[in-house]
């Protein structure tokens, strides 16, 4: 039975390449915000989110240093909106397209995220409430 | 060699990489000595008439500290010596023509898009 509070969200693209990745995350908090429990895919080059190894790093061009460029990360991303939904008992889960991973060498990810493939996309969307996708373009 | 980046789409990543990619790649380009010069068209016509900075990105607890400031880098840019163009009719298209154009960008009109790309040895299309 589809659970009324939960949305299932797919997207595909990678970090710092385009605005939708913003868009998408702007999402996430937005339905965390509204109360719902959310479910992620990641697909393609979106299994790059959670990568654990993404590095801040100054900028010359900015005149600033590590600290001061303060540089945006998307696992660190992730892991606020993991933190935002367990303050509020929501569940919040994400998983990584396995084969994507491997296909990228990100097999590193932060804690909260996991491997998977297209039946937990089918899992997670049959028991939500709707699906959105946001494929690249 | 001169080089003309032509910038056709905004805001591309500019939230994540807290500027606008090409505009920081020819600010460092130019910083080795590069020959360069901006075009702005098409979406790109929105950077010669913004009038504040990027607002920073909340999400949950994280709340980004840099935002973009592209009205600063453009200044940069042209104060490096790069010359900065914007086509009037993308402008006009979009109803911005009569916003007040960011100091040191200047006109170019359709037509007059043959002599700025005649004049560069190079032109790259991002």
């Amino acid at each position: 039975m589809n659970n009324p509070k939960t949305l299932t969200f797919a997207f595909m693209d990678p970090p710092f390449e385009s605005e939708r990745t913003v868009t998408f995350f702007r999402l996430l908090d937005a339905a965390l915000e509204r109360g719902a429990s959310l479910r992620v895919f990641a697909y393609e080059g979106a299994v790059a989110l959670a990568f654990a190894r993404q590095s801040p790093h100054g900028n010359a061009v900015h005149g600033r240093d590590a600290a001061e460029e303060d540089h945006p990360l998307t696992r660190e991303w992730i892991r606020a909106l993991q933190e935002k939904a367990a303050a509020k008992t929501l569940s919040f889960e994400w998983i990584n397209c396995g084969l994507c991973v491997d296909e990228r060498g990100v097999n590193e990810v932060i804690d909260g995220c996991g491997r998977g493939g297209p039946p937990d996309l089918w899992r997670y969307a049959s028991d939500a409430f709707n699906t959105l996708t946001i494929g690249t373009r | 060699m001169k080089v003309l980046q032509v910038i056709d789409q905004a805001f591309r990543t500019t939230v994540e990489e807290q500027d606008d990619t090409i505009l920081w790649l020819t600010r460092s380009m130019r910083g080795a000595g590069g020959d360069l010069q901006v075009l702005l068209s098409g979406h790109g016509v929105h950077y010669a008439v913004l009038s504040q900075r990027q607002p920073p990105l909340e999400l949950g607890n994280w709340k980004q500290s840099q935002p973009a400031e592209l009205l600063r880098d453009l200044t940069d840019l042209t104060e490096s010596g790069v010359p900065i163009f914007v086509v009037r009719e993308d402008l006009e298209e979009r109803g911005l023509a009569n916003l007040p154009l960011q100091a040191g960008v200047e006109l170019v009109s359709q037509t007059g898009l043959v002599d700025l790309y005649q004049q560069a040895d190079q032109i790259w299309q991002w």
